[in-house]
């Protein structure tokens, strides 16, 4: 496929009017299960496994066993080609009514977030009264690929009739042949994992290890301080042993932190600033969230937590350098904002995936940037500045770790229930994902 | 949580053996599933003179329920219960006859059999001694009756308070409750009923349909089975338990199609939650059940406040402010029914257990002081009171002590968690309204702590 180059970025201007719409969706309820590291505690456990926890947990929460829910959306990053029905197979696993429609969707780490967002939209169009959207993640039980050479050769030896054309196709196998390919995160047109990409765009912006640390200390803090104050009870069910994210590191701090070894952008002439403490590690781990009319909800006694009220995709151009691979949200926010006449200090809660501590700071830093605005977002000066104390509040990937389809389903819970607690304001959510992509999204409380 | 023993005196070649070995045979119990006759055979009415016209009421009503129903004892015929109607039983002298007649049916009754006595009690007698000893030596005479009963059979006793009818609702709910396999489990108690309150439901198979029901510690062992049950007797079902135990917790609440609260109930505020949650849900409460509980055995000398002090919370602290706070909060619908769970180590004391001793006793303390303000509420607080119940509380006591406690109740065998849980269920119904500040006791009869 020929790489044809963009044309220039040039700034268009936003739509003038929010999206018509003719009811509320709201998010009614919202659970996962806790996050774990990479080949820990649930290490050989099943996507569906995990998926059905989290559907499970939600269900009881609802008081949702044996009833029809209008739709199951959710998804995983790293499926299993025999998983092309999971999230059906998990409604099917599930307490929910068997006659309940399932389907999957993959937008890399902001699948959750579209899960969401198009559920939500089915309800608001009146398709859907009430849906569950999902995501799930294994980078323990991820698929392992066999090499090109291998799987040719025996797709040619299942298709062959003859003793002959089958001894062709295995004399084709080479012992080299035989390692198999490890999962990877790695972008396929750059080669470069998401950390090296994440390490240019750091190192462009010279946000500084100091920074990223102190980013990440309060991640870990402010999450296990949710924790200890019960704000996770009615969001988080137990699952195999595990009763918190088994990454959360309540007595971290900048000391210890400061120890850690750089392990992105190492080869770079700027100095190394990213490491395992202020990246998120590959996790397991899955999550869903109730959404569903104000009619519904009351049906079913369920207060409204928070509506859904718009939401913006973007992607950037980072295959030719352009842009930094994971700064689209830095794009979807202002259109978002600009659609629905906000700016930055309209919102009470604001909730960033840290995919990076420096995803983060690059994003705030951007926002603040006379520069970047204008030429890039094309806007007369600087978009503004995020509050940091409403910012990721409760902590965010950093602590809990980055199922990659299960985190837009914490974040909007968590979002939304600080909306429910509030009585008022609005909820920001941004989440950086793979292939340049981006998702806003504005949650306010329910009235 | 399986009984080898029990299991294999039953069944198969090793229950020949047993019976040439003359070993001690426990019986399999028999326990309530709907559907099924509410009694093993027929019932027999027998009374003493002066009790006549209440032994023709019970026999009216038993008559009402499509029961076989005899009020004299045929020669060899096997019966599936005799109702002993006592309650105007003015001397002991009076005693010897209707006891004589019962004796003399006891070995044709039905494996799964049972004596049920009506009687009236020895505190409402005033200052009449000798009725007062004839109505205490009903309740002597039920003691030793259900220790000589076999083959899973039982005898208990409702001791109606003066002036109420033994047609009221819960002098016949809770005859109901002793005839059937619900009680399986209780064997020697005598329980009170207070008032004519309460009030027979439209279907006894469905007693609590359209109650909402909060039971904490419904994660697992009897607390699942609390669940359970009321579910099936057609609760609405809110299970609550500790965020960490959520994930068995989801799956029980899905089971009975309830819903699930993690909720820690030594928090400050899990009153003010489970009122919440309730009137959001479901717009009232019906049912408070507090089975959450915990143990930290050790002898008061080896005591240590870690040991102590959580065990009080949870048991006792925990049920007297969520209960407040619930009455507070008015969460509670029309007729209120709270369950309290203390222990048979609350009533008779158990080594190695003051700190649980205390909690379990002080909850008894606790249905009998709000017994009044419960009645003002329309409603009932009462508690059960288990025995050796097979649950992995109990799994973890060493196997020789286990076995010796197991084998010594009148039931010769430890009880099962639905057992407690159908006496919670039947003290929860409509039909108990009468039932008030009790504490029933669902041990076998075991020995200790009689």
């Amino acid at each position: 496929m020929a790489d044809t180059p963009d044309r220039p970025a040039r700034a268009r201007a936003p739509r003038s009017a929010p999206p018509v719409t003719t009811r509320q969706a709201y998010v009614l309820a919202g659970n996962r299960i806790p996050f774990a590291r990479a080949g820990g505690h649930y290490n050989h456990v099943s996507n569906r496994d995990m998926l059905v926890a989290a559907i499970d947990g939600l269900v009881a929460r609802a008081g949702l066993a044996g009833e029809r829910v209008g739709a199951v959306a959710a998804g995983a990053v790293l499926k299993h080609s025999k998983d092309f029905n999971l999230t059906r197979e998990a409604v099917l696993g599930s307490a929910l009514a068997h006659d309940t429609p399932a389907y999957d969707v993959q937008m890399a780490c902001a699948t959750g977030v579209e899960t969401i967002v198009g559920l939500a939209d089915k309800i608001r169009l009146g398709r859907l009264d009430s849906a569950i959207a999902g995501g799930v993640d294994s980078a323990s039980d991820a698929p392992v690929v066999v090499s090109e050479p291998l799987r040719r050769a025996l797709l040619d030896l299942t298709r062959a009739r003859t003793p002959q054309a089958k001894l062709a196709a295995l004399a084709r196998i080479r012992p080299r042949h035989l390692a198999p390919v490890a999962p990877t995160t790695g972008e396929p047109r750059t080669g470069l994992s998401m950390g090296e990409h994440q390490a240019l765009t750091t190192a462009a912006w010279g946000i500084t290890r100091e920074a990223q640390d102190e980013l990440a200390m309060a991640s870990h803090h402010n999450l296990a301080a949710a924790y200890e104050a019960g704000f996770f009870d009615d969001l988080v069910t137990p699952f195999r042993g595990l009763v918190r994210d088994a990454n959360l590191r309540p007595d971290t701090s900048m000391e210890k932190l400061a120890k850690l070894p750089p392990v992105f952008g190492t080869r770079l002439d700027t100095p190394a600033t990213m490491t395992a403490g202020n990246s998120t590690p590959l996790s397991d781990g899955a999550s869903a969230v109730l959404l569903g009319t104000r009619e519904w909800a009351d049906e079913h006694g369920l207060p409204p937590l928070a509506a859904v009220v718009d939401a913006e995709m973007a992607a950037v151009d980072f295959v030719h350098g352009r842009e930094g691979l994971l700064m689209a949200p830095a794009y979807a926010v202002p259109r978002l904002l600009a659609r629905n006449g906000l700016t930055l200090e309209d919102f009470d809660v604001v909730e960033i995936h840290e995919a990076f501590a420096s995803t983060v700071l690059t994003t705030l830093a951007a926002w603040e940037d006379d520069d970047f605005c204008r030429e890039r977002l094309g806007l007369p000066g600087p978009f503004g500045k995020v509050d940091r104390a409403r910012l990721n509040v409760h902590g965010s990937s950093l602590a809990a770790g980055h199922p990659f389809a299960a985190t837009g389903g914490r974040i909007v819970a968590t979002a939304a229930k600080l909306l429910a607690q509030r009585g008022s304001g609005r909820a920001l959510v941004s989440v950086c994902a793979a292939g340049g992509l981006g998702y806003a999204m504005i949650l306010e409380a329910a009235a | 949580m399986s009984d080898r023993y029990l299991e294999l005196v039953n069944r198969g070649p090793t229950a020949a053996l047993a019976t040439r070995l003359g070993l001690p045979r426990p019986a399999l119990l028999r326990r309530y599933s709907p559907g099924a006759p509410l009694v093993p055979g027929p019932v027999l009415v027998v009374h003493d003179d002066a009790s006549k016209g209440d032994a023709d009421a019970v026999a009216d009503a038993l008559v009402g329920w499509d029961l076989d129903v005899r009020r004299h004892a045929a020669e060899d015929e096997r019966v599936g219960a005799v109702v002993l109607v006592l309650t105007e039983v003015a001397s002991p002298a009076d005693l010897g006859g209707p006891a004589l007649a019962v004796g003399g049916v006891l070995r044709g009754l039905a494996r799964g059999g049972r004596v049920v006595v009506l009687s009236r009690p020895a505190s409402g007698a005033g200052g009449d001694a000798v009725r007062a000893a004839a109505r205490r030596g009903v309740e002597g005479m039920l003691r030793s009756l259900a220790k000589e009963l076999r083959g899973g059979a039982t005898a208990n006793a409702l001791v109606v308070r003066d002036g109420v009818a033994v047609t009221s609702a819960s002098v016949l709910g809770g005859l109901r409750f002793f005839l059937s396999g619900r009680s399986a489990y209780v064997d020697g108690q005598p329980l009170e009923v207070v008032s004519h309150g309460g009030e027979a439901p439209t279907d006894w198979d469905r007693p609590l349909v359209g109650r909402v029901a909060v039971v904490t510690g419904a994660a697992r062992g009897i607390g699942a089975a609390i669940a359970r049950t009321l579910a099936r007797d057609g609760a609405t079902v809110v299970a609550v338990d500790v965020p960490t135990a959520g994930d068995a917790l989801a799956r029980v609440a899905n089971e009975v199609r309830g819903t699930a609260l993690q909720l820690d109930v030594t928090a400050d505020d899990a009153g003010a939650r489970i009122a919440q949650h309730v009137a959001a849900r479901h717009g009232r409460l019906d049912v408070m059940v507090h089975n959450a509980g915990i143990t930290r055995d050790k002898l008061l000398a080896n005591m240590t406040p870690d040991r102590w002090d959580p065990v009080l919370a949870v048991n006792v602290l925990a049920p007297l402010r969520i209960t407040e706070a619930l009455l507070e909060a008015d969460a509670f619908g029309p007729a209120p029914r709270v369950v309290g769970v203390a222990s048979t180590s609350g009533i008779a004391g158990n080594r190695g257990q003051t700190n649980y001793g205390a909690s379990k006793a002080g909850v008894i303390g606790m249905v009998q002081a709000w017994a009044d303000r419960l009645a003002e509420a329309g409603g009932t607080i009462n508690a059960v009171a288990p025995g050796f119940i097979e649950t992995d509380m109990t799994a973890k006591i060493p196997p020789l002590t286990r076995q010796v406690a197991r084998r010594l109740s009148s039931l010769q065998q430890g009880g099962q968690p639905v057992d407690v849980a159908e006496a919670i269920a039947f003290l929860a119904s409509p039909q108990a309204g009468g039932i008030n500040g009790q504490v029933l006791r669902v041990c076998g009869q075991n020995m200790v702590g009689a």
